[in-house]
């Protein structure tokens, strides 16, 4: 798992690059989920409110949303993900990716987990 | 059902299932694998190789006496005295109104000795319903589910895997039928059933030898490219193989014949047994629902719960719905008006904000070449 992303309770997390965030689920989520066959996102240029339901993540067992782990403008989607879904699975940190998100206000970052805590949440009990 | 204060069931095989990396999930009062490589590789490899399944939590309830045949034969709408000794056949026991209490595969083991196979989540029910009803039968129920363990091997390559392993003639065995006989060197009875849609076979045990026998056929199936499947991967194999799920497509509001099951309700059987009235009436007058499959034309999957529509009119409810790994494209299974069930009628299934084209077809999704 990467140093330097953040992470949301609904298991995606975000790379800052300048003031883009790059979003996607994590190893977590994925591995959860199972093979995952149907990604659905929003287009480029909607507005996203933040831990606002903005897309679906279907796998074969179960469907489950997308959330806006910030506000901001969607930038660019992976539209990789619509004919090769199971690059979620096969690399949720890289190829998995999901959104491109030009952000309203990087303060809200501050709501976002740290590596730490995002790791203690997902401790298998 | 356990109630959730209560520690779950674990199969004699659960350390074995960790050990190979599978996520462990409750399913009806059991710890179970739901999934180990993965639902498509697990999918795959029972569709073309051979699948190695623990079904251990599944209820195994054997009637023995003088008159077990007719105590069956009153209890469910099958007729199990119609049963050749060491052949199965598919049956189920209906509440007196008509409803489905459960779905259930009956072997004759002997004469006078019958073992009944019930879902986990009934199993419980289904003993009590049977204890109930076998009074004043010359019949002992003898409920092994806790002691019985539970393997099975599906897929192309299962005879192989097995054969060498067993004294059993499993080549000779027919589908629907049982022997006794010994697997890796312990007593065991094997039926050539399941709940795939491909060749294979179950193997009842003792739960204290089930890893023994669970060790020899991953061994002897490794090469060939056998693999463990989860229950994951065995709902979809059912799907695909148009297979009723209790829970799903079957229930106490649902009658056999709704279920286009209506083949193993034996109306024409001697003497009373329970439900015959309701099902007697429930035949004449024709079903208020169909089971259909659906094949989805568009983006998403149709799941249980989802509604589904004739144009405007609400026709009914999807009950299993996934992606079929076989064909590539979404399928389901829904109950609609009979109005609406005949194949090659468009309905549209409610997916989240979106009505999506769905067209009816014959139930299954897959067949096995032969």
């Amino acid at each position: 798992m990467a140093q330097d992303l953040r992470y949301t309770k609904e298991h995606e997390w975000v790379r800052v690059e300048g003031d883009l965030a790059i979003v996607g689920v994590t190893d977590y989520a994925a591995r959860q989920l199972g093979d995952i066959v149907f990604v659905e996102l929003p287009e480029v240029g909607r507005k996203l409110s933040q831990f606002g339901a903005v897309g679906v993540i279907e796998s074969v067992k179960a469907v489950s949303d997308l959330f806006a782990p910030v506000s901001g403008d969607v930038v660019e989607a992976n539209g990789e993900l619509a004919s090769s879904p199971e690059l979620v699975n096969a690399d949720p940190f890289g190829k998995g990716w999901m959104l491109r998100i030009r952000m309203a206000d990087p303060g809200q970052l501050n709501n976002l987990l740290e590596r730490a805590a995002y790791e203690e949440l997902t401790r298998e009990g | 059902m356990a109630q959730a204060d209560q520690a779950l069931l674990s199969t004699p095989l659960a350390d074995r299932h960790r050990a190979l990396g599978a996520r462990m999930v409750e399913f009806a009062g059991w710890s179970m694998p739901v999934q180990y490589s993965g639902i498509l590789e697990e999918h795959r490899a029972v569709r073309t190789r051979a699948g190695l399944f623990d079904l251990s939590h599944m209820g195994e309830l054997f009637a023995e006496g003088a008159e077990a045949a007719r105590a069956l034969g009153y209890a469910l709408v099958s007729d199990p005295g119609s049963l050749k000794v060491g052949r199965a056949h598919y049956s189920m026991i209906c509440f007196p109104q008509g409803g489905v209490l459960d779905d259930l595969i009956v072997y004759r083991l002997s004469d006078e000795r019958f073992m009944i196979v019930a879902n986990a989540s009934n199993s419980a029910a289904v003993s009590d319903a049977l204890a109930d009803r076998f009074d004043g039968f010359r019949v002992v129920l003898d409920d092994r589910s806790l002691a019985t363990a539970l393997v099975a091997i599906q897929g192309p390559l299962a005879l192989r895997i097995l054969a060498p392993l067993t004294d059993v003639a499993v080549a000779d065995l027919h589908y629907y039928a049982i022997a006794e006989g010994s697997v890796a060197g312990i007593p065991a009875l094997v039926a050539r059933t399941g709940y795939t849609g491909e060749d294979g076979f179950e193997v009842f045990a003792e739960v204290g030898s089930a890893g023994t026998i669970w060790d020899a056929l991953m061994a002897a199936g490794r090469a060939g490219g056998l693999i463990p499947v989860g229950l994951g991967a065995r709902d979809t194999l059912r799907l695909e193989a148009g297979m009723p799920l209790y829970g799903n497509e079957l229930g106490p509001d649902t009658t056999p014949y709704e279920a286009g099951l209506g083949r193993v309700v034996k109306l024409g059987k001697e003497g009373d047994f329970v439900g015959r009235a309701a099902l007697e009436k429930a035949e004449a007058e024709g079903p208020r629902k169909k089971l259909v499959g659906l094949l989805v034309r568009g983006r998403g999957i149709a799941r249980h719960g989802y509604e589904v529509f004739a144009g405007d009119r609400r026709t009914g409810i999807v009950t299993s719905g996934t992606l079929s790994p076989t064909l590539g494209e979404p399928i389901a299974m829904a109950y609609v008006a009979p109005s609406d069930a005949q194949p090659g009628t468009i309905l549209e299934v409610g997916i989240r904000d979106q009505r999506v084209p769905a067209e009816v077809v014959a139930l299954p999704f897959y067949r096995r070449a032969t």
